[in-house]
């Protein structure tokens, strides 16, 4: 046990000392955000402790949730934090979902974290400790510049071997929730390793942070490596970087996947966990189909899933297309993926939450059946608790969208 | 000292169960907000609860996004305290930052209209109609003074840091 996880080191160097797991700390914060859902209420708390913001160049708003706002309530909203932020000096940000735009332009290894949305762990793939939270330690991180946490104590997931085709990053992590359960690393962190991780390219790394908090999760933190040091030069980061390095005697609880064995799965409504191999499921129609959000709406989720798309003449589903940032929009249009979506009749929406929260642009009528490469399906997420949601990868989505029912996307390869 | 009648949910209520995201053009209006908490759990529930109540769930109560709005309706809508076999973790110090007590203890023994008490300085719950007692491991100091003083915000103020 002498070698540290990943989220003891990260915490154990920001405090210039070695921590241990179930101690209390204060952490100084390198950065902090808020979305338009969470943001409004953490102005309040700000203002209401009249301390400013501590360091404002690391203050982010991301207008992203209700994008452009669809009620005169949300934009008030918005303009309530675009007058906020430009008084106090913190940025405003509206070119992408807060996740994305925190892996494209800030995130970077060692960073500590803290994010007024749920899936703020997306950027742990990058090898930085970053947490969800809610408002009000929102507005005490930015006010402060500093966070309370209790040192977690770390899962790891040894990856070893190679991925099938047609078998996805998504495919891993709904696996992983099914087999440990949507409280299964509850107030701990989710740490991958492995030789398998050379087969595990950043963005689909990304994907698997994101949804560490469906197993309840603190985080999920990633080493950083070649791959970061790829993906931070690609965004014109190079110096960012810095190496993180997992051991695998560091965790006292340990899984073993195997990519190879790693089958297309799908997540049953009305539960993250409720996840069955995609045989059992395939067959059930399917009304409407998300590709998109903020764990599979980059770009190369879209470039499988034009892989099966790109053979069809028409689609049996009503399929909505939602890519994560303006960068990714850039990128569809670039590699001919956006004119042929188009003309096939998807409906593209611009970058943002769509209707991954239920607030717009896709809600759900009564009994209406969804597939979404989503992250979440509980009752009502998607506006309606009269409707159905499951949940897969972009090529089981893409497959599913050409049928109009779930479809193993290996078999349209 | 806590007292009230219990409202019992099951596993894994999450945050889109207690504060819908159709709800979601009310967040900047928390008091037409409460009258949807728990909505999608229990349609009744804005209707029957009273000042004091307390909530009794199961596993991972809270689950899901980080709305803290979630924790705020529940606390406007009177209840006084919420006990889970287990919380999701953004809701539980969500909880403890608005000054609302969060406690984990067994909860299966717990039924609808019981009469539970929750001592949070000792740190033990009593079912009053049921008679029994479950301890659980007392608050970290900080936490302690954090619901003292009312929340996070409050703390803050008074200890000029956090
Ligand atoms: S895309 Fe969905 S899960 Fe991601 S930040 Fe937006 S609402 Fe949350």
């Amino acid at each position: 046990m002498g070698k540290k996880t990943l989220a003891v080191q990260i915490i154990s160097e920001k405090l210039s000392r070695e921590v241990s797991p179930g101690e209390i700390v204060v952490l100084p914060v390198d950065r902090a955000f808020c979305q338009d859902g969470t943001g409004p209420l953490a102005i309040d708390g700000i203002l209401s402790l009249s301390m400013g913001l501590k360091n404002p160049s690391n203050c982010y708003f991301f207008i992203d949730h209700a994008v452009p706002p669809p009620r005169k309530e949300l934009a008030n909203a918005h303009k309530k934090i675009k007058n906020f932020a430009r008084e106090y000096k913190a940025k405003v940000i509206q070119e992408g979902i807060c996740h994305q735009m925190m892996i494209e332009k800030f995130a970077a290894p060692f960073d500590i974290i803290v994010g007024a949305d749920s899936h703020t762990p997306t950027s742990g793939a990058l090898g930085c400790f970053a947490a969800g939270f809610g408002s009000t330690d929102a507005a005490s991180a930015m006010a402060t510049g500093s966070v309370w946490i209790k040192v977690p104590r770390s899962i790891g997931f040894k990856l070893s071997g190679k991925l099938k085709r047609g078998v996805s990053a998504k495919d891993v992590i709904l696996k992983i929730i099914g087999d440990i359960g949507s409280s299964g690393a509850i107030y701990k962190v989710m740490e991958f390793f492995g030789g398998g991780l050379k087969n595990i390219p950043m963005e689909s790394r990304f994907t698997i942070s994101n949804m560490t908090i469906e197993a309840g999760a603190k985080t999920g933190i990633f080493p950083a490596d070649e791959f970061v040091k790829e993906w931070l030069s690609a965004q014109g980061r190079s110096d960012d970087f810095r190496p993180l390095e997992a051991f695998e005697d560091a965790y006292e609880e340990k899984h073993e996947i195997i990519l190879d064995d790693v089958v297309p799965c799908v997540a049953c409504p009305h539960e993250v966990s409720n996840v069955e191999r995609i045989e059992k499921v395939a067959g059930e129609p399917i009304d409407v189909v998300v590709i998109g959000t903020c764990t599979n709406g980059r770009i190369s989720d879209f470039e499988a899933a034009f892989e099966i798309l790109k053979n069809a003449k028409k689609l049996a589903a009503y399929l909505i297309i939602v890519p994560a940032s303006q960068t990714v929009v850039e990128k569809m249009v670039e590699k001919g993926i956006f004119s042929r979506l188009n003309s096939l009749g998807a409906k593209i929406l611009p970058p943002g939450c769509g209707p991954c929260c239920g607030v717009h642009e896709g809600i759900l009528a009564d009994g209406e059946r969804a597939l979404s490469t989503a992250n979440r399906n509980f009752r009502g997420r998607m506006g309606n608790p009269q409707s159905f949601v499951w949940l897969s990868s972009p090529q089981t989505a893409a497959a599913t969208a050409i049928t109009g029912k779930i479809t193993d996307p290996r078999e349209m390869l | 000292m806590i007292e009230g009648k219990v409202h019992r949910f099951g596993d894994n209520v999450s945050t889109d169960l207690i504060c819908p995201g159709r709800f979601y053009h009310l967040r900047g209006n928390l008091q037409e907000l409460a009258k949807h908490t728990l909505e999608d759990a229990d349609a009744s529930f804005a209707k029957k609860v009273e000042k004091g109540d307390i909530i009794v769930a199961g596993r991972n109560f809270g689950c899901g996004s980080s709305r803290e709005h979630a924790a705020r309706i529940i606390k406007m809508s009177g209840i006084s305290c919420v006990i889970a076999s287990s919380f999701a973790r953004i809701f539980f110090r969500n909880c403890i930052n608005i000054g609302l007590p969060a406690v984990e203890v067994p909860t299966k023994n717990f039924a609808d209209a019981d009469i539970a008490e929750v001592n949070l300085k000792d740190g033990f719950v009593e079912n009053k109609t049921k008679n029994f007692r479950l301890s659980f491991p007392k608050f970290p100091e900080k936490i302690v003074k954090i619901l003292e003083t009312g929340g996070l915000v409050e703390y803050i103020k008074e200890n000029k840091s956090l």
